[in-house]
């Protein structure tokens, strides 16, 4: 193996591995969703595919946004941009504790010099109407991945119940490669001046980002976009509505991730009370129910 | 005799749920087990991360066979209601029925029906799939194929097997036959995840605890807890430190591995500028790990102790550097947020305290400062603090929440005030009220001692009190979710454990809130052992029963009373008195005031009550104005001698009407006389 294909060594590398293992275990193995996210779990292919009777298996990388943890890219572990690795399983397997190790060992991570646990941790998303049971998963006393049974998401049951499995990828990398500092990271895993970091990439977009989401951004426009998204979204959800049957579940679902992204700048840039704050993820909330419900009366939700 | 041996193989169980989940399945079986007449000697129950177990010792082989009469309807009856007794008692023929003659019914069918006991595993194979059904799991969760189904098997985190076998010590054990959800019962189970990952084959506990042990899985959550303490305390000795014991991350951290292997980690001595607290709530919170002391000194050693659950070929120098690294971040960021926070003053905090919302009703943190600060001044004067370190202490109690560090470590609120107030040269009386007016949290908590903290925590629980009762949003059952009675609880406590009289009613607290305290110091003082029919006698009395110090006065003065025999007959004497008064009253249709015509008053034993009556309880109540309640029961306990004579020479119901309504009225000024200290029809016995 090549330093470039080591996930050992070079961030793609243990996207690629990860990849190459969980298409092994029959997931297909989408792209990103093209649109600006909160977690993986925003993508359809998880909150929508995880409604509704039929089997599904997925596994893709998400780059997520977080507005409010950008620290203009001086802070070595946090960032307003990052990718998560998302897997979903949908019934979930009985051997997943097993297969999500044996992803762990494939990116090079040694059971026998590791102290791997599984420590309680119970996923809820407010904005999704969704919950569920599981662990953060601990690779020496480090957070490295989530690990959720979805009971319900959309405020929908989950029948069956899928798992998902959602890895830092930026932590990871830095725990297998070594590094302290996130922009440390080698991207590429080439030396010398083949070398590509991090920091090479995304450490501008950090500071940029940094200043739109706390400084720049005009709040008023994103507040009349929330309000534009939300009505979108309704729209979409009548006008898509034929009896036992929907024919719009997907484009009316994307006015709601818009919705809890917009959100999410909102409140980056302090200008969101408390009590609004709850009103927001309600209003989102109830969009995501919308589109559940929506997303039952189609065929990917086995109607 | 037979022992049952059980194990619920799953995914990781929380850790703060398993030893609960252990006993409440000893329960769950040795109830069913023992409803179905199949006593035990002992059961013992146990759990690790991934296994629930139970061993029950001592089992009957078999359920005793059962007799049991059923009765039937009348000889005679119609046949609908004989062929429905016979269908019931299980009989295909009316003579298989005998009669029985009753004096009063008559003569009726009353069938003997036998039950032939099971056998124990039978019982067992039978009760188990509804106990793993309905398991009380605080949460629990569905997974899988079957969770396509609405009555799928739900459980804590997937359940993967289970062991169930039967038998006495000197036989193979049989395994015990049932299924639920797609799992039989069998006798394997499965050691350390990753040392010893393999299937095990299982006979009875015997067997099974050494399998497990040789498996790298330590079965008993207490055994656990011994070597980690035990190892710990040697690793800590050996570099000549001393670990900071911590019951409740010990009892979670043994939860969290089967086989237990303490590691010590260390962090760079700079991180020691930060305040100990912090470094121990990161480390425990996030990283579940022990701090250590240098012996014999309060000073935190910038070491620490992890409990990993593997035993790693290098010895876990892997295991420690990652922990480390971790630690180290952590521990970074409570640095940054320390200095960072140091270089604002708490007062220049205040203004983002308006964009914190205390309560929708209640307002914004401000706001309440505002009034937490009006508060304390009023309170001041009254527990000896000086009003304008009151003042400043309660302007600067809350502004803490807003730093950094409490943004991250919630736990430290209050404490990090009194370091940033010390920092910056508060008086230390100042200082010490911002971190105590949060005390007492729970009724082993300290309470603030120091004047000022005690103005600011009374203000600070008061505040929230009274607030809270204006929005209607009182404690209801179970539901306390701003935590209402603690903050009662904790006016009682600082109150009773300093001494301060404080009347209630002048300090914004109505009377159903007032109720709500008593409520709550009945409660306290039942803990502490007092009578709670005395506190009943003593809240009976209005006048004064908002100052709660003189409450428990009384309480505690009329207990004395009531020891000595005086007192005992005094409240024989107020019995009697009492209950004529209630069957005349009754008769009479009127209350008798205690206003005595002392010309009709003429036998010797009703003037001399008369008369020590009136000095009697115009002397008690001077001692009650003095707050000497000793003496007023005093008092009260000479009217003794008095109230025998007259119930031994005096018939109260005399013939002429007015000398028995004087008498009556005698008795009522009796009776009030009482009233000066307690309500004494409220005492029991």
């Amino acid at each position: 193996m090549t330093n470039a294909l080591n996930p050992k060594t070079s961030f793609q590398a243990l996207i690629l591995t990860l990849n190459r293992f969980w298409a092994e275990q029959g997931c297909v193995i989408l792209q990103p969703y093209d649109m600006e996210v909160g977690a993986g779990t925003f993508h359809p292919a998880t909150t929508l595919r995880a409604l509704g009777p039929k089997p599904w298996r997925a596994a893709y990388v998400q780059p997520s946004r977080r507005p409010k943890d950008g620290r203009y890219g001086e802070n070595p572990n946090r960032l307003q941009h990052y990718y998560q690795y998302q897997v979903i399983m949908k019934p979930s397997p009985a051997n997943l504790q097993d297969l999500y190790l044996r992803s762990l060992y494939a990116i090079g991570i040694d059971p026998e010099l590791h102290d791997i646990r599984f420590v309680e941790d119970d996923w809820e998303s407010p904005t999704l109407g969704a919950w569920g049971l599981g662990w953060e998963c601990w690779c020496d006393g480090m957070e490295v991945s989530q690990f959720t049974y979805f009971q319900q998401v959309a405020g929908v049951e989950c029948s069956p119940v899928a798992g998902e499995l959602t890895y830092g990828l930026e932590r990871l990398a830095m725990y297998v490669q070594g590094v302290e500092n996130v922009y440390d990271l080698n991207f590429n895993g080439l030396d010398g001046d083949d070398r590509i970091s991090y920091g090479d990439v995304f450490l501008q977009a950090e500071q940029e980002y940094s200043r739109h989401n706390f400084e720049a951004a005009n709040t008023e426009m994103l507040a009349q976009h929330f309000k534009d998204a939300e009505a979108e979204c309704k729209a979409l959800l009548d006008f898509g509505a034929k009896g036992e049957r929907h024919l719009m579940a997907l484009p009316a679902y994307d006015q709601c991730i818009k919705a809890s992204h917009l959100f999410n700048l909102l409140d980056a840039r302090g200008v969101i009370s408390v009590t609004e704050r709850q009103s927001y993820i309600f209003r989102v909330r109830e969009l995501a129910k919308a589109c559940g419900e929506a997303w039952l009366k189609t065929e990917g939700g086995g109607a | 005799m037979p022992d049952l041996l059980l194990e619920l193989f799953s995914e990781e169980i929380p850790a703060r749920m398993q030893r609960r989940a252990a006993e409440d399945l000893k329960t769950a079986v040795t109830n069913a087990l023992v409803e179905r007449g199949c006593a035990y000697e002992a059961a013992l129950a146990f759990a690790t991360p991934r296994r629930l177990a139970l061993h029950i010792v001592g089992l009957p082989a078999r359920q005793p066979d059962l007799k049991e009469e059923k009765k039937g309807p009348r000889v005679g009856a119609p046949q609908q209601a004989i062929d429905g007794f016979l269908k019931g008692a299980g009989l295909n023929d009316l003579s298989k029925a005998t009669i029985q003659s009753d004096p009063k019914k008559g003569d009726f069918y009353i069938a003997i029906v036998e039950r032939k006991g099971s056998a124990t595993q039978d019982v067992i194979a039978e009760i188990m799939p509804d106990i793993i059904k309905t398991f009380p799991w605080p949460k629990s969760m569905r997974w899988g194929k079957s969770s396509a189904h609405a009555n799928a098997l739900r459980w804590v985190r997937p359940l993967h097997s289970i062991i169930c076998t039967f038998g006495s010590e000197t036989e193979t054990p049989d395994v015990v036959h049932f299924e639920i959800d797609g799992i039989k019962a069998g006798d394997i189970t499965y050691g350390h995840r990753f040392l010893a990952p393999g299937p095990i084959h299982v006979r009875r506990f015997d067997d099974y605890v050494s399998k497990l042990e040789a498996a790298k899985v330590v079965l008993s959550t207490d055994r656990r807890k011994d070597i980690i303490l035990h190892d710990a305390k040697s690793l800590a000795f050996a570099q000549g430190l001393e670990l900071v014991e911590d019951e409740a991350l010990l009892e979670e951290v043994a939860g969290l591995v089967e086989w237990p292997t303490v590691l010590m980690g260390s962090f760079e001595e700079r991180f020691l500028d930060i305040p100990p607290e912090v470094i121990r709530a990161t480390i425990r919170a996030n990283q579940k790990c022990f701090v250590l002391r240098k012996s014999g000194s309060n000073a935190l050693a910038n070491k620490f102790l992890l409990t990993s659950n593997m035993i790693a070929k290098d010895d876990g120098a892997t295991i420690i550097s990652g922990n480390e690294k971790v630690v180290r971040a952590r521990l970074s960021d409570a640095k940054f947020f320390w200095e960072t926070d140091l270089k604002v003053k708490l007062e220049d905090r205040l203004e983002k305290l308006k964009s914190i919302t205390f309560h929708a009703k209640l307002g914004t943190q401000h706001q309440r400062v505002e009034r937490l600060v009006a508060l304390a001044k009023e309170l001041a004067p009254l527990v000896k603090a000086d009003v304008n370190k009151a003042e400043r202490a309660a302007r600067l109690c809350k502004a803490d929440l807003v730093s950094e560090m409490v943004g991250e470590f919630p736990e430290v609120q209050g404490l990090m005030g009194r370091y940033y107030a010390t920092r910056q040269g508060e008086d230390a009386s100042v200082a010490i009220a911002l971190e105590d007016h949060y005390k007492p949290q729970g009724p082993s908590d300290r309470i603030p001692t120091d004047p000022v903290a005690i103005a600011v925590a009374l203000a600070d629980k008061i505040d929230t009190l009274v607030g809270f009762w204006a929005i209607d949003e009182k404690p209801t059952g179970s539901k306390d979710p701003y935590a209402l009675r603690r903050a009662a609880l904790g006016v009682i406590r600082i109150i009773l454990e300093n001494n301060i009289g404080l009347p209630l009613a002048q300090h914004h607290i109505n009377a159903d809130l007032l109720a709500f305290f008593h409520d709550r110091l009945k409660v306290y003082l039942r803990d502490q052992g007092q009578r709670h029919d005395l506190i009943d006698a003593v809240l009976g009395i209005d006048a004064g029963n908002d100052d709660l110090l003189l409450v428990v006065k009384r309480v505690e003065a009329l207990d004395a009373l009531l020891a000595t025999d005086d007192g005992k007959n005094l409240l024989a004497g107020f019995r009697r008195a009492a209950n004529i008064l209630k069957a005349e009253e009754k008769k009479d249709g009127v209350t008798y005031s205690g206003t005595i015509d002392a010309a009709l008053l003429k036998e010797p034993q009703e003037k001399a009550l008369g008369d020590i009556l009136g000095v009697a309880a115009r002397h008690a109540a001077d001692h009650v104005k003095k707050q000497d309640f000793s003496g007023a029961m005093r008092e009260l306990a000479q009217l003794r001698p008095a109230v025998d004579a007259f119930f031994e020479a005096i018939l109260v119901n005399a013939d002429d009407a007015a000398t028995r309504k004087n008498r009556l009225a005698l008795l009522a000024a009796f009776r009030e006389a009482t009233r000066t200290v307690a309500d004494f029809s409220a005492i029991a016995g």
